[in-house]
């Protein structure tokens, strides 16, 4: 059995959550020994949000050893960035194209890292890195918040788990008034 | 049935599975979630009481009168409740008393990084360690069983990363044990309960004793086991440090505590001369590595893995190699690229702004406590300079005004936090002829740990609506005359009640008061910018409020994030904002 390390990166409020709760309940539903972790807390207050996420044979440790993800999926560009040092050299980043201001840079004390020099940064370091244009997909579906689920759409196409697993999680996990929305978003994200 | 349940949902799953009573605590990162889980368990009375101590000793009555009772707490609201552990420790009681204290390793959100085991030893209770959820909820009717038996409290030790990750658990509701229908009564027995010291020197010698029992019980405990392997190294852990061990380390021979303490003297003698060498891995203090030396066995120890931080499997590896234990891991590349930081912030909105922009411009020196409001200690508001722990601020400010500082000194403490310990400091800063100026945030909610109910709320734990604490008539009660409840969005009134109390003789509370925004889900019509108006002179940008963003002729709101307070607005010296028509 393959195992597979994902973190999925954002800030407070993006959904990195709610995504990677679907992602852990797909794996235990595929028949893997899966494990989550993530720190919140703070998250609602702005920081930054991560969430290790591990699917396997027999998993031990929740939290993803440094240099060993498989697939980085970050909702924010600047979020994504910080766990360049995270990957292994096979790795398959994909990378919401949104920006979310920190407050160093809100301010003008600190510049926003150019996209052409984390493009540089995350995929000198992994096999595949894509943009995923998940924000204007999400608007163009009427809510921001689908983003999240996009990009989990985009992955999902990576891993050998039939979509109807994935449906199912996320009617169970999502609000029954957003089930709908999510399931497109995802599908949408999916064929991106 | 298979399910993914966090740490402290598993704890509560176990406290049902254990037919608690009664379940009790404060909230605070990372433990709340054990009793808000309770809560859903229509068999657990839960409350949130208004400090560990009060929830510790909540718990002690209940497990007197004969119903199971769990407390929950994190590492620092263990110090609140010490005084009553250590009663209880004494007394035991008559049903079962358990409880989940939570560590947290690497202080994602706390103000130090103690570690609890030592609490086990000082005030000789048993403490277990879970390394999982199904742990988490199996260690829970366990705890009970040890706690009856012993008749002493039981610890379970958990850390953030434990509490917070999702791993599998079995669900078997078929388990459950289901409480006596027994009348409850509280039986009386001074002799053990009623702690003068005639009856307390008894009672120390029933503690050493119940000590040496759970030594020998500790042997036989099914979760202390010895994972045989590769005895070319063996390793002693506990916890979650025992998964980030088997990472690193998937054919050593291990010793798993899964009780910390007290320790097993002989399966740790029998473990030690089966290894050729051996390896603690502990997060935080040498716990188990001061009792191994005391035994009179070496161990490669604190020397290798470091006090400080939350360890993680890469740390041990990197650790490990660096003494020749392991191979190298592959070598991590630093990033080139400047990344700037994300702290949490004040969220757009939020009410506290107003008060720290008021302090900020009359140079308060501000004395804060715990809560979202240390969150204007953060640029570029800045407007805090000492914090310590729950309901500190007050008598600090206290300290200082006595010391002879007089000038500008104000104590800033948000409304959970004063029913949790600013009333005593209170008291005394007006019983002592104090004259400092007190700043309570009144946002009816505990915030910061997301969003309990609190006495000032309205409303209890398990949703029923209750009688909101009258925070002016208490204060006026303690002896307050200067008093005064200002919005902290009318920042005028602000400036104006802050001044007169920061340069009066008599003590004085001033509450600003507005709900949570979060909480509450407000907004309103996001204020406009007219660029034409607008000089960039950037004085809004020193509110702190994300949405506002330095642009390079001026400065734009993301509508998104901005909830329209309309602080902005009322900041902006050249009047570029257009106020949004809703709010006053």
């Amino acid at each position: 059995m393959q195992s597979y390390n994902f973190i999925l990166a954002g800030v407070g409020g993006q959904g990195t959550i709610l995504t990677s709760d679907i992602l852990v309940e797909v794996g235990l539903k595929a028949g893997y020994d899966v494990k989550k972790s993530e720190v919140h807390g703070m998250s609602q207050r702005g920081g930054g949000v991560e969430s290790h996420v591990r699917w396997g044979q027999k998993v031990y440790s929740p939290v993803v050893e440094q240099g060993k993800v498989d697939y980085l999926l970050g909702f924010e560009m600047l979020e994504g960035a910080r766990w360049a040092t995270y990957l292994n050299s096979q790795a398959k980043v994909y990378i919401n194209d949104h920006k979310i201001y920190p407050p160093s840079v809100n301010i003008g004390q600190a510049t926003y890292p150019e996209e052409k020099n984390i493009e540089q940064l995350l995929a000198g370091r992994s096999a595949i890195f894509e943009w995923v244009g998940a924000m204007a997909k999400a608007k163009e579906l009427g809510n921001q918040a689908l983003a999240g689920v996009v990009m989990l759409g985009r992955l999902a196409r990576e891993l050998d788990v039939a979509v109807e697993i994935w449906l199912e999680v996320i009617t169970e996990l999502v609000p029954a008034r957003f089930t709908e929305l999510n399931k497109e978003a995802f599908i949408a994200g999916r064929e991106v | 049935m298979k399910k993914l349940l966090t740490g402290n949902e598993a704890f509560a799953y176990g406290a049902y599975l254990a037919g608690v009573k009664v379940a009790t605590a404060y909230p605070g990162t990372p433990s709340t979630e054990v009793v808000l889980n309770c809560a859903k368990y229509e068999t657990i009375y839960a409350e949130w009481s208004p400090n560990e101590k009060v929830a510790f000793d909540v718990a002690v009555g209940a497990a007197y009168a004969g119903g199971r009772a769990l407390c929950a707490m994190k590492h620092v609201g263990l110090n609140v409740a010490a005084d009553s552990l250590f009663y209880a420790s004494y007394t035991g009681h008559k049903a079962g008393l358990v409880v989940v204290n939570a560590d947290d390793p690497g202080m994602h959100s706390s103000q130090n990084e103690q570690d609890n085991r030592y609490y086990a030893k000082f005030a000789k209770l048993p403490m277990l360690e879970p390394t999982d959820s199904e742990e988490a909820k199996i260690f829970i009717p366990l705890a009970f069983e040890i706690s009856e038996q012993f008749d002493t409290p039981v610890f379970i030790r958990t850390t953030t990363r434990l509490s917070h990750s999702r791993t599998i658990v079995e669900m078997d509701d078929s388990q459950r044990i289901v409480p006596s229908t027994e009348k409850v009564a509280f039986e009386r027995n001074p002799a053990k309960y009623h702690m003068i010291p005639a009856n307390a020197r008894r009672r120390h010698t029933v503690v050493e004793e119940k000590i040496r029992k759970l030594v020998e019980y500790a042997e036989t405990f099914a979760y202390n086991v010895i994972e045989p392997g590769d005895d070319e190294i063996g390793i002693v852990t506990s916890g979650v440090a025992y998964q980030y061990t088997r990472e690193v380390f998937p054919k050593a021979t291990i010793l798993k505590l899964g009780m910390v303490y007290p320790l097993p003297k002989q399966l740790i003698l029998d473990f030690v001369k089966r290894v050729k060498k051996v390896v603690i891995i502990e997060e935080l203090d040498p716990f188990f590595e001061e009792h191994f030396r005391t035994l009179g066995i070496e161990v490669i120890g604190k020397e290798v893995f470091p006090i400080e931080g939350e360890f993680s499997p890469y740390l041990i590896r990197e650790a490990a190699a660096k003494a020749g234990l392991t191979d190298a891991p592959v070598p991590i590349i630093p990033v080139g690229l400047e990344l700037p930081i994300r702290p949490p912030m004040l969220c757009p909105g939020c009410a506290h702004r107003g008060v720290f922009y008021a302090l900020k411009r009359l140079k308060a020196v501000v004395h804060g406590d715990i809560g979202c409001y240390a969150l204007g200690g953060s640029p570029p508001l800045a407007a805090m300079h000492t914090s310590g722990c729950m309901g500190a601020s007050i008598g600090v400010v206290h300290g200082v005004d006595k010391v002879g500082v007089k000038d500008r000194t104000v104590a800033v403490i948000g409304d959970s936090t004063f029913f949790h310990s600013g009333i005593h400091p209170l008291i005394n800063v007006l019983y002592n002829k104090g004259v400092s100026t007190v700043i309570i945030c009144d946002n009816r909610v505990t915030a910061m740990t997301g969003h309990q109910d609190n006495p000032g709320s309205g409303q209890t734990l398990l949703g029923e609506p209750v009688e909101q604490i009258d925070l002016e008539t208490l204060v006026r009660g303690l002896g307050a005359r200067k008093v005064a409840v200002v919005n902290p969005y009318e920042l005028d009134e602000m400036l104006k009640t802050l001044k007169e109390f920061m340069e009066s003789e008599e003590p004085s509370v001033l509450i600003a008061r507005y709900p949570c925004v979060l909480n509450i889900k407000e907004k309103h019509p996001v204020p406009e910018i007219d660029l034409e108006i607008c000089t960039n002179c950037r004085t809004c940008l020193e509110i702190g409020c994300s949405p506002l963003t330095k642009t390079e002729n001026g400065v734009t709101i993301d509508a998104q994030l901005c909830n329209g307070c309309g602080l902005c607005v009322k900041v902006c010296p050249f009047e570029a904002m257009k106020k949004s028509k809703e709010r006053k």
